[in-house]
């Protein structure tokens, strides 16, 4: 795993309460790991916290699972 | 039309001297202090270091990390009693209608931890807009009714009270007021605080409200004392759990006692001082009286504000005189804020459980730290100075009185 996926898996972790078996690629956070709007968008800002990145609103919409987060961060991070 | 009746039939509470009912009642009556110095924050640079916190108070002993994220002390204490008080009803959401439960919650400030945090995280970002999307859910002392309500459906009405320190009197008595006239069945309803921070503090502080006694906390609440010097800031939560009386019945229920009457006035005369005479406060414990058609002879205790501070202190016992005449010598008067500080929002509440164990366990919990009555009020009333006395209560009541000149009180009965 890089290691960006495995910053974004840990933040995931961390904010949603999920184990970390269920943060695979695929696993969406509002239909699998039981994330409301809100927690959405503390997702976005923590994301942009730890890479030191600015995630536009209209970007933001289109992340919806942790692939979504981990390739958005990959070919955006510094 | 006419009013139903309303009794208590449970009741939970996380203060600073116990964080359960039943450590809670047995300080009051051995009469402990829950004044220590802050741990909260380093408080080395502020006037007043000591405080009534709860004591080894760790979220996570109640709430799941996430959860405990999203709430705020204040809403999480208000979850903790609201849960203590629903136990203790013995409430079965399958044969209660949950249409007409109810929580109507008391906070004076909110979530004043949350919005500090929040506003130095926005100076240090260098005033870049990143609020965290709870902040305001965190804060808005509403939420804290919010959260009772989803965790057990109760989809009845449902909001909050601000009134400062009056606020879990006036949730009370609202909710009083919406069973008797029908409108709910039944309510989780009391109030909560957690103001212990840099802010909470140094805001009153700054006011000169509070005391600073800081060579000896235990000590430092000690209303109607001739040496007080402002109150003693507390934190934590009462919760009661009130129903129509033919409610409680069919379901077999524990009744401590019915809720027979509340008063609410202002004293419309300053934002923080009391009306020197008492007028507000005596008003409203005779609205309560009247309004639970209740004798002024009938009382046996009154649990008062009393909050240790210079004014407040000299027109309360004014006011029970000019009220009850000769009746006054005869009250128990305490104030159970010389034990567990000042809960402010959620002072109503744990007073209010503190006036129904009384009453159950005919024992009036004292007023500590007497030690020279100032000269300017009565010596002939009964302070219940410094030790517990036993009293058959057939009434008693709770006074409550916030900045802003707000003045709440609710009068409790025994069963016949």
């Amino acid at each position: 795993m890089s290691d960006i996926a495995s910053r974004v898996k840990a933040i995931i972790v961390d904010k949603l309460g999920v184990d970390e078996t269920e943060v695979t690629n695929e696993a969406s956070f509002t239909n699998d790991l039981g994330a409301d709007s809100l927690d959405t968008v503390e997702l976005i800002m923590e994301f942009e916290k730890e890479f030191n990145i600015a995630i536009p609103d209209d970007q933001a919409e289109n992340i919806g699972t942790v692939g979504d987060a981990i390739a958005y961060i990959q070919e955006n991070a510094k | 039309m006419e009013l139903k009746r309303v009794v208590v039939t449970g009741m939970g509470a996380i203060t600073p001297i116990g964080k359960t009912i039943d450590e809670y009642w047995n300080n009051l009556v051995q009469g402990v202090s829950g004044a220590a110095p802050i741990t909260r924050f380093d408080a080395t640079q502020f006037k007043t270091q000591f405080a009534c916190e709860v004591k080894d108070y760790k979220a996570t002993d109640y709430f799941d990390r996430k959860e405990a994220r999203k709430m705020d002390m204040f809403a999480q204490f208000a979850v903790i009693a609201a849960e203590q008080a629903y136990q203790d009803a013995g409430i079965d959401l399958q044969t209660i209608d949950q249409d007409m439960a109810g929580v109507i919650w008391g906070a004076g400030i909110g979530g004043i931890i949350t919005f500090l945090d929040e506003t130095r995280g926005f100076v240090k970002n260098n005033e870049v807009p990143r609020f965290n999307p709870f902040f305001i859910p965190k804060m808005i002392s509403d939420i804290a009714a919010g959260h009772i309500s989803i965790k057990y459906g109760f989809r009845g009405p449902n909001y909050g009270t601000v009134s400062a320190c009056a606020s879990a009197s006036h949730a009370i008595g609202s909710a009083f007021d919406l069973i008797r006239l029908g409108k709910a069945e039944m309510f989780i309803t009391g109030g909560s605080e957690a103001a212990i921070n840099e802010a909470g503090v140094g805001g009153f502080n700054a006011m000169q409200a509070i005391s600073t006694r800081n060579d000896d906390p235990a000590t430092a609440s000690r209303p109607f004392d001739k040496g007080r010097d402002g109150f003693v800031m507390g934190e934590g939560a009462g919760a009661l759990v009130i129903e129509e009386y033919e409610h409680a019945v069919k379901r077999g229920a524990k009744i401590y006692c019915e809720l027979v009457g509340s008063g609410m006035t202002a004293d419309a005369h300053h934002i923080t001082a009391p009306h020197p005479e008492g007028k507000g406060a005596q008003r409203v414990m005779e609205n309560a009286l009247k309004d639970g058609n209740i004798n002024l002879e009938e009382v046996d205790y009154i649990n008062v504000h009393g909050t240790s501070t210079p004014l407040g202190d000299i027109a309360e016992p004014l006011a029970i005189q000019r009220l009850f005449g000769d009746h006054a010598y005869k009250l128990n008067i305490s104030s159970t804020k010389s034990m567990t500080g000042h809960l402010l929002g959620a002072t109503g509440a744990i007073e209010a459980i503190a006036s129904i164990l009384a009453m159950k366990n005919s024992i009036v919990p004292p007023t500590i730290n007497q030690f020279e009555l100032d000269p300017e009020i009565d010596p002939k009333l009964n302070l219940t100075p410094n030790k517990a006395q036993e009293r058959k209560i057939k009434v008693a009541m709770s006074n409550t009185f916030g900045f802003g000149g707000h003045n709440a009180c609710v009068v409790f009965k025994a069963l016949d």
